[in-house]
């Protein structure tokens, strides 16, 4: 049994159910995001771990112990949110206080405890402010600390980063998964930014409606999406339909150009079906791979240290690819006949 | 100055004379007690009556239990009511307006029919008895405003959040209404709390139809059987009360954290 284990949880909100059957074990010291558009039931499965919303089915076990029936304040679990929740009326060293204070500990254990904490958050002088002082990256910090201070056995993360801007987000990111790190704690990071659920996380679970899509190593989940949804949510991609020859030798036609998948295809012959592309694994002309079409430069986006390429298809549609800006070439025009290239590895054969 | 700025300067200017003149006029009838000079006199009698200092000091008591048992009252209630009832909260705003309706005679009539010396509960009957029926019968008076300004302050909070930050950090419910949700209506809650005084002070009819020797009683008694001594009386209830909206000034502009800046 898993050190954090969820097993067939579900909510109904009335006749609403958010929450369909979800289960799912966290190793100990292991850092999991769940990853969805808003209303796939990720901050329902959180509350539900955390004691704040009381579970239609289902059980939560923390180390064997089942929680289910335990409300909130005995659960032993930190818990940082999106809007902070700091208290207002105390200064940042009685926040981060709080929790011991609530556990009985003594006074020269508390103030060393604190010490302890704001070092570890890099703000060892702003004990003594309150709230109101801070910036939005600092508040989320002590709000941090906080949670950490009365050692919980599990930390949750409710969209922590959503109500800071963009630099202070992947700051205070790398800041978080450092800390994970170092004290080993559990934890569970609740997002709908894919690239704070990619670059954070030991495993994401990808969530629509009320289901985990997919649990995987980023890696896993960026590469090989298990359906439709996790490839269309995480990442770019370039869905292209093609007409199916041979399903169990997985040959199609793609755009009138004959193409050997390598692995068997769903459906029959004579079927269209849909095949997915990251638009990093094309290239502009004829080296990128084993298959090569012909097209023309529909649209150029300049993204900085990348340049996004629209091109049309010949035989029909469109496939975005990216290319790295190169200061000594200047991009494509638009309208120009290209080649592109790419490789029947990474083409991606998608579950409805 | 454009004309635009004439007619306001003139409608403050007027409002001012509309309020103030009035309280002009009784300070200065209150200080002609004595014929051809301007004196405190009647303030000298006034004060030093012990009648006066008796009942005064009666009734601040009275007035600060009004606001505890309010406190008590109020704070968990509205607290609850937006936190796990919002559909409630029309109709405890409904309850709680109640008292503005309904005259307070018809409520210590009430009283008295129920807990009169024949009743199961002769309140009446007692000291303490007719003390607790008047905190109690005060207690209702003050809800419009007492619940109004703490519901009014827990607007302006994120309390579902602060409670389930409380919450996970081990808190129970007594921690979380004492040390993170009073704090922060505190100044809601000293507000309800002066108008409550401001009240209670000058309370007659309750008072006085349980035959309890309270400040509006005296007033009263005062105003039928005196010149002079009245219009001073006046005057000490009106430094009294705007002295209890200063306070709330204060308490406002300098509360050691803002609410508003966050």
């Amino acid at each position: 049994m898993a050190f954090l284990d969820i097993r067939h949880l579900q909510k109904s909100f009335g006749a609403l159910r958010v929450v369909q059957d979800f289960t799912l074990g966290i190793e100990k010291g292991e850092f999991v995001s769940f990853l969805g558009p808003s209303g796939c039931g990720k901050t329902t499965v959180l509350r539900m771990v955390a004691g704040f919303e009381t579970p239609t089915s289902g059980a939560v076990s923390i180390d064997g112990h089942d929680i289910t029936g335990l409300p909130a304040n005995r659960r032993k679990i930190g818990m940082v949110f999106q809007a902070y929740a700091l208290f207002p009326n105390l200064t940042v060293a009685d926040n981060i206080g709080f929790g011991l204070r609530v556990a009985g500990q003594g006074k020269a254990e508390i103030a060393r405890r604190v010490g302890e904490m704001l070092e570890l958050i890099g703000l060892p002088q702003l004990g003594s402010r309150y709230p109101f002082q801070l910036s939005g990256g600092q508040q989320q910090r002590v709000a941090l600390a906080r949670a950490l201070a009365p050692r919980p056995q599990v930390l949750l993360l409710d969209e922590p980063l959503s109500a800071l801007d963009a630099k202070i987000r992947v700051s205070l990111r790398e800041e978080i998964r450092r800390i994970q790190r170092d004290l080993g704690i559990t934890t569970i990071f609740v997002t709908h930014d894919q690239e704070e659920a990619l670059s954070m996380s030991d495993r994401v679970v990808v969530m629509h409606q009320g289901i985990a899509d997919q649990v995987g190593t980023p890696f896993e989940i960026y590469n090989r999406p298990a359906t439709r949804f996790v490839a269309e949510f995480v990442g770019t991609l370039n869905l292209i339909d093609a007409d199916l020859v041979d399903a169990a030798a997985g040959h199609v036609r793609l755009g009138g150009v004959p193409v050997t998948l390598g692995r068997p295809a769903p459906g029959r012959a004579g079927e269209r079906i849909s095949l997915a592309l990251r638009p990093e694994t094309v290239a502009l002309g004829r080296d990128g791979g084993d298959i090569v079409l012909p097209g023309r430069i529909a649209e150029v986006h300049f993204l900085g240290p990348v340049l996004r390429v629209r091109v049309a298809v010949e035989g029909g549609g469109f496939i975005s690819l990216d290319t790295f800006n190169q200061a000594d070439r200047p991009p494509p025009s638009v309208g120009a006949p290209v080649d592109i290239s790419m490789s029947h590895r990474d083409l991606l054969v998608l579950a409805a | 100055m454009t004309g635009k700025q004439l007619w306001s300067w003139l409608a403050v200017v007027f409002a001012g004379l509309y309020f103030l003149l009035p309280l002009v006029g009784m300070f200065d009838f209150s200080m002609r007690m004595q014929r051809g000079v301007y004196s405190f006199e009647a303030y000298r009698i006034v004060l030093a009556d012990p009648q006066f200092q008796q009942t005064f000091g009666y009734s601040v008591a009275l007035a600060l239990l009004t606001i505890v048992i309010g406190i008590l009252l109020v704070v968990p209630t509205a607290y609850f009511v937006r936190l796990r009832f919002p559909g409630l909260r029309p109709a405890i705003e409904f309850i709680t307006l109640l008292p503005l309706v309904i005259p307070p005679i018809v409520i210590v009539f009430g009283y008295i029919r129920i807990y009169n010396t024949s009743s199961v509960l002769p309140l009446t009957g007692s000291w303490w008895g007719t003390n607790i029926l008047l905190l109690c019968g005060y207690a209702v008076l003050s809800l419009p405003y007492m619940y109004r300004s703490v519901d009014t302050g827990l607007r302006t909070i994120d309390i579902a959040s602060l409670t389930e930050a409380a919450q996970s950090l081990g808190a129970g419910w007594a921690r979380i209404l004492a040390v993170v949700i009073l704090p922060n209506v505190f100044v809601s809650v000293l507000s309800g709390a002066f108008l409550t005084f401001a009240i209670v002070i000058g309370e007659y009819v309750f008072a006085a139809l349980l035959n309890v020797n309270s400040f509006g009683p005296y007033m009263v008694w005062m105003g039928g059987n005196r010149a002079y001594e009245p219009s001073a009386l006046a005057v000490v209830a009106f430094v009294i009360t705007w002295a209890c909206m200063g306070l709330i000034q204060l308490f406002t502009r300098f509360s050691k954290f803002s609410t508003a800046r966050r």
